[in-house]
Formats: structure tokens, C-alpha cells, sequence
């Protein structure tokens, strides 16, 4: 009895210790690429070529990083970027939160309509749009501008899955808070401001984290309506880098270190909202 | 509500009625101010768009000169176009590969995630990482790491004496580097979902299970998979209709090729469209990719319809 009940606890360890080689071999799988970028990004070009390969470069080489900075508007990329994802988020929380809103809570006619009109639109594969679109920018002169980078999500597909997010919330607050505020004779407007909208911060968080990714990371849109160098953001910029520089790893490497470092690092910080953020993507399509 | 409202309000008939009316104008009134940007948004940038592109796929539309109606000669064309059949082929080469493997890593590590061990937070965290990296970083880098010469796999393999193949120029291992890729890319969102819905499955069960004396593989079949079936089933539909819809890592590791091997539809439609400017050919096309996303969105919906309810 006594033995068997060893037997059962060195198996009972055996088995966590095959669950964290387990995870660990998969865990470095998806950390080898990081490692590997930084690696190079640091190496001389000449070491890139070294066999067996270093996994810590023998000497360093931040030039990599000064060249890429020197030779490319690397600057404007990034700010590119940078503000466009800045400004999706702005207007798509905003504008899906007051339309959220009214359809959690005023009940004006049609609403159940438009809002099931609305949603069933997300289906709608954003190649068979982009097409129209793209004439429609031309016609408007709106090609290689940011306008269509910013105003095609906030009112896309991303804007109405904010909508449906923040219906869900507000929906979830009690009544009693909003006509008590009616009694004392607040507009709607003030309500929704001043009372909604601060109660709503977990799922600002949320949706402000998922459309910030969505658009910092968004590729098709850049690449259809943007030709100009200095108007390019980050993911497009890099695309063309591999044509552009052929085989010259060490700059292409710390390019991608650069544009991916800074979000790895508030992602540290903010885990369970990133996770929590990022998750609703799964559930967006 | 409104009724609600009026009670405590105004114990007076009158004016209780003359203020449910303009509540009830005042609400129309604000509820469309309030959903008027969106819905003007939704108008012009959705709605007239899909007509529009439901029009040109019925046109010869050129870039420059005028659109000529042709009727359903593009879709005509398309049923015809052995490449169109090589690209869907492609895709669902894609979707087949890419959705079984992510399915099942994923769970599998969600099996081993959701257990309560020291410093399993680590690993959580290191296999979500990707998921939040562009897409188009982890298939630059992946690309970098399948390269022939200075590629880190071939370097590994080299150090075993083998001499590794040149992946991503080689038609018959280029697709499958590229799900693999996108495998780790993606493997820890589903990961994440399905730890979400192992922590809902009520503990009690797997008590009832010990005292009766199940073992663990026993457990995992007939309480963990049957529990979690409707997530499983949810996130198998959401995770197709993504890979149907691949691109970005084809743009950047394969360009489509070698010998179009992985050109899949989206990478069709974007080159019939933006490449060759052919706007009516590449808006059939894609509504050949709508009707398709379509019919799994439509399943999708309807399961969700009866998972909402099977929870209630």
C-alpha cells in the first residue's frame, strides 16, 4: 500500500515533468524566431554566414540598427504607423461606444433592425469591398494618403464588432444608474458621457488594445493604397525590404527588432488585458 | 422604460402623457444621432462598395477606358480559368493543413496550461507572444529561417550531416512550411479560447469521475472534450473561414510561387486585381471567396444560435 502510493507520486511528478519539457520545447519554438532576429540583427554581415551558427554574436554590431535608421525613413514608418493606429482607436472607440450605446439603450425605431443589419455585415470579406474602394479613393484622390487607412476600419468591419462589444457592455449595467440621472434631468448625451462611458473602461480597454494591434499590424490596406516611401507604415515598409535588399539580413533583422520590440514590451506590462484584447479577434469573424 | 420613468415623474395624467410622447420622439431622435455615424459609415463604406463590386463582376472594368457589361461572362470565365482551380485547390490545401494542426496543438496545450503548476504563466505568455507580432515580421523572420544557405534549419541540419533541401523555392515543401508558420503564428489565440472554456467546466464532474475510479484518459474524452465541444466546434468554423482568407505570409515568403504552389485566393484576387488592374474579372473572384466564407459563416451562426441557447 505504502509503495504503490510512491509508485503514484513518482508518476504523479514523472507526468509534471514531461508537462514542462512539453512546454517548454513548444514554448522555445515560438521563442526561437525573437531570439534568432535580435541574434542577427547584432551580428556582423559576415557572421551571419558562419557555420556552425552563433547563437550569441562574438562581436556586436549596433550599426545594423544606425544604418537602417540613416538609410531608410525608418522615422517616418513608425510614426506612420504610430498615429494612424492612434487615430482608428480613437474613432473607433468613440464612435462604437455613442452607437453601442444607443443600441443597448434608447429605443428608437429600427433599432433592432439597423443592428442586425450591422452585424450580419462583418461577414463581408474585406477583399470584395476593397476593390470599389480603391476606385472610389482614386476618383477622391485619396490614393497614397492615410485617409482610407483610417476612416475604412474605424467604419469597417472593426468599427461594427466594436459597436456589437460595446452594446454587450452597456447592456450589462444596471438601469437604475441612468434614470436616476434622467430624474435630475440629464440629456442623454450627459449620460452617456458622464456616467456610461467612464463605467465602461474595462471595455474601452479591451477594444482600444484589439483595434490598436489590429490596425499597427494591418497589411492589405497599406499595400493596395499607399506607393509612396515616406507613406508607408511598418508592415509594408518591411515587406519591401526583402525585395529591396536582397539578402542583407543583419538590417532587415534589426528593423524587425525595432518595429517589434516596443509593442513586446507594453505587452509585458499589460498581459491580461493584451490576452483579453487580442482574444476577441477569435470571436470577431 | 418609459413607463418605468413616468411613474415616480409626474403623478399628473396630463403632462405624464405629453412626456411619454416626446420621450418616445425624443428617443428616435437621439438613438439615430447617436448610430448616424456609423450608419452613414456603414452606407458608404460597405453597402454602396458591395453593390458596386456586385455590378463590376458583372463588367469588363480596366483601369483606364470605359466598363463594358458582359453579363456573367466573368464568372463564366472563371469556371474555365485552370489557374482559378489551382488557387482553390491551394486554399483548401491550406485550410486543411493549417486547421487540424492548430486545433489539436492548441487544445493540447490548453490541456497542459490550464493546470495549476509554478511558473506556467511563463509559457502561456511565450506562446501568446505571437499572436500579437505582425504577421508580416513573423513571416520575414520565418522566411529567414527556412532560407537555403544562411538559413538557421538548414544550419541545424547541416551540424547533423544533412544537407537540408531548399524549402520555400521547392513546390512541394513551400506550403508546408507556410501552415507550419502559420500554425505557430496563431495556435496561442485558440490556446487562450480554449483555456477559457477548460476553467468552465464545473469541477464537480471530474470528482464524481475519481470516485468512481475513471482514469484520466477517460476523464479527458468523456467529461473534458464532450464539455467543451461547442468552443471546439466554434473556434474549428472561426479558424477556417481565417485561413481562407490568408495572405500576408504568402506575400512575403512564396509570392505565390515556386511554380504557383501556393497561390491561394486572396493572393488571386489581389493580383487580378491591383497587379493586372482586371477590377471586374477580380470582383467575381471575389465573390466566388464571399459565397464560400459564406456558407461556413451561415454554419457558424447557426451553431452559435444553438450554443447560446444550450448555455442559457
Amino acid at each position: 500500500m505504502k509503495s504503490n502510493r510512491h509508485g503514484l507520486q513518482a508518476g504523479k511528478l514523472l507526468g509534471i515533468g514531461g508537462h514542462y519539457v512539453a512546454l517548454g520545447a513548444i514554448s522555445l519554438l515560438m521563442l526561437v524566431p525573437f531570439l534568432w532576429m535580435l541574434s542577427t540583427s547584432l551580428k556582423e554581415p559576415a557572421k551571419i554566414f558562419v557555420f556552425p551558427p552563433e547563437f550569441i554574436p562574438s562581436s556586436i554590431r549596433l550599426e545594423n540598427y544606425t544604418e537602417v535608421l540613416a538609410n531608410t525613413p525608418f522615422h517616418l514608418f513608425y510614426w506612420n504607423s504610430l498615429y494612424i493606429a492612434i487615430l482608428v482607436t480613437v474613432g473607433t472607440v468613440l464612435f462604437a461606444s455613442i452607437a453601442g450605446y444607443a443600441f443597448a439603450r434608447i429605443p428608437f425605431r429600427g433599432r433592432n433592425i439597423v443592428f442586425l443589419v450591422l452585424l450580419s455585415t462583418m461577414m463581408i470579406p474585406h477583399e470584395v469591398t476593397s476593390i470599389p474602394m480603391f476606385l472610389f479613393m482614386r476618383m477622391l484622390g485619396l490614393i497614397n494618403t492615410h485617409v482610407p487607412l483610417i476612416v475604412l476600419p474605424i467604419f469597417g468591419a472593426g468599427g461594427i464588432f466594436g459597436v456589437f462589444v460595446m452594446r454587450q457592455f452597456f447592456l450589462g449595467i444596471p438601469k437604475e444608474l441612468e434614470e436616476a440621472a434622467m430624474i435630475d434631468g440629464c440629456s442623454r448625451w450627459r449620460i452617456y458621457w458622464s456616467i456610461m462611458l467612464p463605467l465602461a473602461k474595462p471595455a474601452i480597454a479591451t477594444l482600444t488594445i484589439f483595434t490598436f494591434l489590429t490596425s499597427w499590424n494591418e497589411f492589405y490596406d497599406p499595400l493596395i493604397f499607399i506607393n509612396d516611401r515616406e507613406m508607408m507604415t511598418l508592415p509594408l515598409a518591411l515587406s519591401l525590404f526583402t525585395d529591396e535588399v536582397g539578402t542583407a539580413w543583419h538590417h532587415l533583422m534589426s528593423a524587425s527588432v525595432m518595429a517589434t520590440l516596443p509593442l513586446l514590451i507594453v505587452f509585458f506590462f499589460a498581459q491580461k488585458q493584451f490576452i483579453e484584447g487580442v482574444s476577441m479577434t477569435g470571436l470577431k469573424d | 422604460m418609459e413607463s418605468k420613468l413616468n411613474v415616480p415623474l409626474s403623478p399628473d395624467k396630463r403632462t405624464s402623457g405629453t412626456r411619454k410622447k416626446s420621450f418616445n420622439r425624443e428617443a428616435n431622435l437621439t438613438g439615430w444621432l447617436f448610430v448616424s455615424p456609423m450608419a452613414i459609415g456603414f452606407v458608404v463604406l460597405l453597402l454602396g462598395p458591395l453593390l458596386l463590386a456586385l455590378y463590376m463582376s458583372f463588367t469588363d472594368w480596366p483601369l483606364l477606358g470605359e466598363a463594358e457589361f458582359i453579363g456573367l461572362e466573368n464568372y463564366r470565365a472563371i469556371f474555365q480559368d485552370a489557374e482559378f482551380w489551382r488557387v482553390v485547390g491551394n486554399t483548401f490545401t491550406f485550410s486543411a493543413g493549417l486547421v487540424p494542426l492548430n486545433i489539436v496543438l492548441a487544445l493540447g496545450l490548453a490541456l497542459l496550461l490550464v493546470r495549476k503548476l509554478p511558473g506556467i504563466g511563463i509559457f502561456r505568455t511565450a506562446i501568446f507572444v505571437p499572436v500579437m507580432t505582425s504577421l508580416i515580421v513573423w513571416a520575414i523572420v520565418w522566411k529567414y529561417l527556412f532560407a537555403t544557405d544562411t538559413g538557421f534549419i538548414n544550419q541545424i541540419l547541416q551540424m547533423f550531416g544533412i544537407t537540408g533541401p531548399s524549402w520555400l523555392y521547392n513546390p512541394k515543401l513551400a506550403m508546408p512550411v507556410v501552415i507550419v508558420t502559420s500554425v505557430l503564428k496563431n495556435v496561442g489565440l485558440n490556446m487562450v479560447l480554449f483555456i477559457a472554456a477548460l476553467q468552465q467546466v464545473p469541477v464537480h464532474l471530474y470528482e464524481a469521475a475519481r470516485i468512481d475510479g475513471a482514469s484520466r484518459t477517460r476523464q479527458l474524452f468523456q467529461i473534458t472534450i464532450p464539455m467543451i465541444s461547442p468552443t471546439v466546434f466554434l473556434t474549428t468554423l472561426l479558424t477556417i473561414i481565417g485561413s481562407l482568407k490568408v495572405f500576408g505570409q504568402i506575400y512575403v515568403m512564396t509570392q505565390g510561387g515556386p511554380d504557383n504552389s501556393t497561390k491561394v485566393l486572396v493572393y488571386y484576387i489581389w493580383e487580378r486585381a491591383f497587379k493586372n488592374f482586371e477590377f471586374g474579372y477580380a470582383s467575381a473572384l471575389a465573390f466566388v471567396l464571399f459565397f464560400i466564407i459564406l456558407v461556413f459563416t451561415l454554419l457558424q451562426w447557426q451553431f452559435r444560435k444553438r450554443w447560446v441557447f444550450h448555455e442559457e
